[in-house]
C-alpha cells in the first residue's frame, strides 16, 4: 500500500454524524478516540488503540480515532501525521463549528480536555466517556467489561 | 482476573484525581501573589481601582493557547482601562513542558509585547487552587462586598480557529454583564485546549 492511501482515509464528521453510526451499531462495541496531533499524551496513546483494533480483529470490536485538529490542519498536518504513524483505524476529523455543542453532544460531563475516549455498546446501552490518558491494559479492562 | 479487577481499581482512582473540583461559579478567591516575568511580585490586591480579573490561564507551547494569544491581548486593552486587566498564569510544570520554563515565558512576554501580567506558578500551587484544567482556561472574577467572586468560568468564545463571524462571544458578554452591575447569563462554559502539564 502506498503511503498516499493511508491520507486519504481522514474524513470529516460531525457529532450528529457519530452519535448516529454508534447508536446503530448494535452489539459492536465502539472505542472512540478522541486527540489532536497537538496533544502530546494522546499521541503517546494512539499505538494502544490500534494495537486493540488489531488483537481482537475478529471480534465485534470498532476503533474510531477523532481528531479534534483545526478544520484547516487536515491537509497540511492531520494527513501528514496519520501517514508518519501509520495508522489502520478509520480517522476522522472533527467537523464542528461550535465547540460548546460538540463537547455536549459527545458527553454531558466532559469539559473538553483531552485524550478523551468514548465506549458504546448500543445493544447493552452502554455509554461512558474517560477523560485520562490510557495504558494498553486499562484499555484493555475497558473494552472488556463493555463487551459483557 | 485478578489482574482485570486491579487495572479496573487504577483507573477509578484516576477518575476520582480527574474529578478534583477547584473554583465554581459564585466561589470567592482568596489574594495570591506570583512573580511576573520580570521577577516582580505581582497579586489581585495590587490593581486598586480593578472593578474585577480576568484571570487567563495560558502558556507558549499550546497552539489553541497560540490560537487565543491575539484575543486575550486585545481583551486586556479593551477592558483593562475599564476595569477587568488580564492576568495570565502558566499553568505548566516546566520540567513536563520545557517550552513553558520561567526564561520560555520572559521570551515569549517579549516578543508578543504582552500589556498585561504573565506569572509563573511555581509548584503549581494556584492552579491547583483554581482547578485550572486546559490552557487556554479563563476566569472571570468580579470584585464584589465579600471579596473577588469567580462570575465566569470556561471559553473566550466558541470559535478557536477564529472563522466564524457568528461566534459567541462568552466572555465579552460576561464583561458587558458585569459592567452594567448584571450578572452574567453564562456562567460555565466547554471546550478544547491542551491539558495541564502536571509535575510527573
Amino acid at each position: 500500500m502506498s503511503s498516499e492511501s493511508w491520507a486519504q482515509k481522514v474524513n470529516l464528521l460531525t457529532a450528529d454524524e457519530l452519535n448516529q453510526r454508534l447508536s446503530q451499531g448494535k452489539d459492536t462495541v465502539y472505542i472512540v478516540n478522541l486527540w489532536a496531533t497537538w496533544c502530546q499524551p494522546c499521541v503517546k496513546e494512539l499505538p494502544h488503540f490500534e494495537k486493540l483494533q488489531k488483537k481482537f480483529a475478529a471480534e465485534p470490536l470498532k476503533v474510531l480515532l477523532i481528531s479534534l485538529d483545526f478544520r484547516s490542519k487536515l491537509e497540511s498536518e492531520v494527513k501528514p501525521f496519520v501517514t508518519r504513524m501509520k495508522l489502520t483505524n478509520e480517522v476522522f476529523l472533527m467537523n464542528e463549528k461550535d465547540q460548546q455543542s460538540f463537547i455536549e453532544k459527545i458527553d454531558d460531563d466532559w469539559t473538553g480536555t483531552i485524550p478523551a475516549t468514548l465506549i458504546v455498546n448500543a445493544a447493552k446501552k452502554h455509554r461512558q466517556l474517560i477523560t485520562n490518558e490510557l495504558t494498553y491494559n486499562e484499555l484493555l479492562y475497558i473494552y472488556h467489561i463493555n463487551k459483557q | 482476573m485478578k489482574r482485570l479487577i486491579m487495572i479496573g481499581m487504577l483507573l477509578g482512582m484516576f477518575q476520582v484525581i480527574a474529578q478534583t473540583k477547584g473554583y465554581q461559579p459564585g466561589s470567592v478567591v482568596p489574594n495570591f501573589s506570583l512573580k511576573d516575568v520580570n521577577n516582580k511580585p505581582v497579586s489581585l490586591n495590587d490593581y486598586k481601582t480593578a472593578k474585577g480579573y480576568i484571570v487567563v490561564f495560558t502558556c507558549n507551547t499550546c497552539p489553541i493557547a497560540q490560537a487565543y494569544e491575539d484575543r486575550i491581548i486585545a481583551l486586556h486593552e479593551q477592558y483593562a482601562a475599564k476595569g477587568f486587566p488580564v492576568i495570565a498564569i502558566n499553568p505548566n510544570d516546566p520540567e513536563v513542558s520545557k517550552g513553558d520554563s520561567f526564561k520560555a515565558m520572559q521570551e515569549r512576554a517579549a516578543s508578543k509585547k504582552y500589556p498585561f501580567a504573565y506569572l509563573f506558578d511555581p509548584g503549581q500551587i494556584i492552579t491547583k487552587q483554581f482547578g485550572a484544567e486546559r490552557t487556554p482556561h479563563i476566569y472571570l472574577l468580579s470584585k464584589t462586598i465579600d471579596g473577588n467572586q469567580v462570575a465566569y468560568i470556561g471559553a473566550i468564545d466558541n470559535d478557536t480557529e477564529n472563522t466564524n463571524p457568528d461566534k459567541k462571544k462568552y466572555l465579552d458578554e460576561a464583561i458587558q454583564a458585569l459592567l452594567i452591575g448584571d450578572s452574567p447569563k453564562i456562567t460555565l462554559t466547554k471546550a478544547v485546549g491542551c491539558s495541564v502539564k502536571y509535575k510527573k
